[in-house]
């Protein structure tokens, strides 16, 4: 009860944010210079058309008014039509989204496993070679652009070593699964489809990996510093005194109480993992809602555009409550103070 | 004032020269300096350093295009014949001025809205700030950046106007969590007992001891916002083709990967060195001042 209590209170905050969201994404489209409809048209579209489709989309009207259409439309799960696709833009978003949604999840898996991995072994074994490698490791990881990667990895091992496919989510020869959830890999799961899994994965792994590696350097440099630190304190002397069996000490004492920083920021981590795929998808050609997105703003798609930006404000929304809980189940501090506090 | 004296000058060069040992101790904040060094250097003086200044904006010779390194030019040629060495050295113009320039307009603001915001804790003030920059931070910088960008005409000024616009409430966050705390101090107390003015309390009392955590942020996110431009120039959004920039030139490279590898690599090169260079400093500076909240 105590944690539906937690949740129900960060979705009754996380509102606000999204409210204010969307008032901040309805002012950069409307406010900013640039005018959608003539991009839209093209310069040479006549007068009375421009002027038409711009009191179709109320933007003749005053801005409040505007919004009120927006946020209205927005609610009843109506963001407006694309200028581009001349498709409505929740129908591209359905289409697009479980695409970036499976690459991001398998990106975000291997960051977090990685990272912590590599990060628990560095602060284990500090100031050996095996530190100084991770070290080294997680700063050319830090300081290097997902695209930069993106573009190594391509050049690595989809052309030179043809080790993995360079575009796209399947082979010609591989029938598409039925899409139950759109996200390829489950929905052959869901089938049984062996070859189809195989394949989808074969294809997610460059794309995932230079997505990876900037976040999980930074999890693997926060996860070093945590364990070497706890690692000097009396409470595992403590626990080694008293003949606590070294990996219990290892696993209970000292891998899940220094998790907690490394927690709290996978959920910056992958916030900035999602930004990225706005190139990388580019790069990989991957037919995503982040390809799609950075369409949307190559074009001036002003409605594509604000409603990509609110789906990424609620994925973070759900993303950061998934983090807190989390990190309120790592943290016993946590938990009893929210107990304390009601 | 009577409860804040000016330190002499020899007590402020001591502490400096103090920080500068403890700083230097540290072997990777001091590779860290060089790369800043250099890169500044190359880019200040790009026009007398660079072997072919008049390669970084439109020049076309297609006698000399797409030529893989070599002694008369390092790192190769580009399609239109242009030396990449020369043009990576203007590039680095472009990726500090990007740094330079948003941290000018973004910390100011952010650090004062940070102190109001600390300082009235519980208040209003403190809700209003802190529920606006709560917006802001809901969606990554570089997505609401690139959002700014699609509306307004690429260059680069407007990528800066951009990556500005989204930036302050990281330093308002910062500011904010260090003033909360501080403000219950003793010496806040007393300096509010003894009747100091509002903006004293803020500025010569409170401030001072965020100081070390803004610069130790502001160096690893001179970094950051590198990146963020050059992710910007890289989609299109930010500085347009014949500018020299970084993230321009790597976009460009990759059309012609994997057979003229040096257009890209290069320029990526570079862009890692300048951020990499920042970093070290910033961890350096974290380690000096024993931060654990930046």
């Amino acid at each position: 009860m105590k944690i539906l209590r937690f949740v129900a209170k960060r979705l009754f905050m996380s509102i606000f944010v999204l409210v204010g969201l969307s008032i901040l994404i309805f002012l950069i489209s409307r406010v900013l210079p640039g005018d959608p409809v003539r991009m839209a048209l093209g310069p040479r579209a006549p007068e009375w058309a421009v002027q038409n489709m711009r009191e179709q989309m109320h933007l003749d009207k005053p801005l409040y008014v505007q919004y009120y259409y927006w946020l209205s439309g927005a609610l009843h799960g109506d963001l407006g039509q694309s200028l581009f696709t001349r498709r409505p833009v929740m129908d591209d978003i359905k289409e697009f989204l479980p695409a970036t949604m499976e690459l991001a999840l398998f990106a975000g898996l291997i960051m977090a496993i990685f990272g912590i991995l590599l990060g628990a072994i560095a602060g284990r074994y500090s100031n050996t070679w095996i530190d100084n490698s991770v070290r080294i490791f997680s700063y050319v990881g830090v300081v290097t652009p997902s695209f930069v990667f993106a573009i190594l990895f391509l050049l690595l091992f989809g052309y030179l070593l043809r080790w993995f496919p360079t575009a796209g989510r399947l082979s010609p020869g591989i029938t598409r699964p039925p899409a139950i959830t759109g996200m390829v890999t489950l929905d052959s799961l869901i089938t049984g489809n062996w070859a189809a899994l195989g394949d989808a994965l074969w294809h997610m792994v460059l794309p995932a990996v230079s997505l990876a590696l900037g976040g999980m350097a930074q999890e693997a440099r926060i996860t070093r510093s945590t364990i070497s630190d706890n690692l000097r304190k009396d409470y595992i002397g403590a626990a080694r005194g008293f003949g606590v069996p070294e990996r219990l000490v290892m696993l209970k004492y000292l891998l899940k109480p220094s998790l907690i920083p490394t927690v709290s920021i996978l959920g910056l981590d992958f916030a900035s993992l999602l930004a990225n795929a706005f190139l990388v998808e580019l790069i990989f050609n991957w037919p995503g809602f982040s390809r799609y997105g950075i369409n949307a703003m190559l074009r001036k798609d002003l409605n594509a555009v604000s409603a990509v930006v609110m789906v990424l404000g609620i994925v973070f929304v759900i993303v950061n409550i998934l983090v807190d809980l989390v990190v309120a189940g790592l943290d016993p501090r946590i938990r009893l103070g929210a107990e304390r506090s009601k | 004032m009577a409860f804040w004296k000016r330190p002499s000058f020899q007590k402020r060069w001591d502490g400096l020269r103090r920080g500068w040992y403890k700083f230097s101790k540290n072997p990777v904040s001091v590779v860290g300096l060089f790369f800043v060094l250099l890169v500044s250097f190359l880019a200040a003086f790009a026009p007398y350093v660079a072997p072919y200044p008049q390669h970084a904006g439109r020049f076309v010779n297609f006698s000399e295009a797409s030529q893989p390194p070599s002694l008369k030019h390092p790192f190769g040629t580009d399609v239109f014949g242009r030396d990449i060495l020369s043009r990576v050295f203007f590039g680095f113009r472009y990726s500090l001025m990007m740094g330079v320039v948003v941290l000018a307009l973004v910390v100011p603001p952010g650090v004062v809205l940070g102190l109001l915001a600390g300082y009235y804790r519980g208040t209003w003030i403190d809700t209003v700030i802190m529920r606006v920059t709560d917006v802001f931070l809901a969606v990554p910088p570089l997505i609401l950046a690139l959002a700014v960008c699609s509306v307004l005409t690429p260059s680069v000024f407007n990528a800066m106007m951009a990556v500005s616009l989204m930036w302050w409430p990281w330093y308002t966050r910062l500011v904010y969590g260090l003033a909360s705390s501080i403000r219950n101090e003793f010496f806040v107390q007393a300096a509010e007992v003894a009747g100091a003015s509002r903006s004293h309390i803020l500025f010569r009392e409170i401030l001072p001891n965020c100081v070390s955590s803004i610069f130790t942020k502001m160096s690893l996110d001179m970094g950051w916002v590198i990146l963020i431009g050059s992710s910007l120039s890289f989609v299109g959004l930010g500085a347009q083709p014949p500018t020299p920039d970084l993230g321009t030139m790597v976009a460009d490279g990759a059309k012609y990967l994997p057979d003229q590898w040096w257009i890209a690599i290069f320029p990526a090169l570079a862009i890692m060195i300048t951020v990499l260079g920042f970093n070290l400093i910033g961890d350096g500076l974290r380690d000096l001042f024993a931060l654990e909240e930046v």
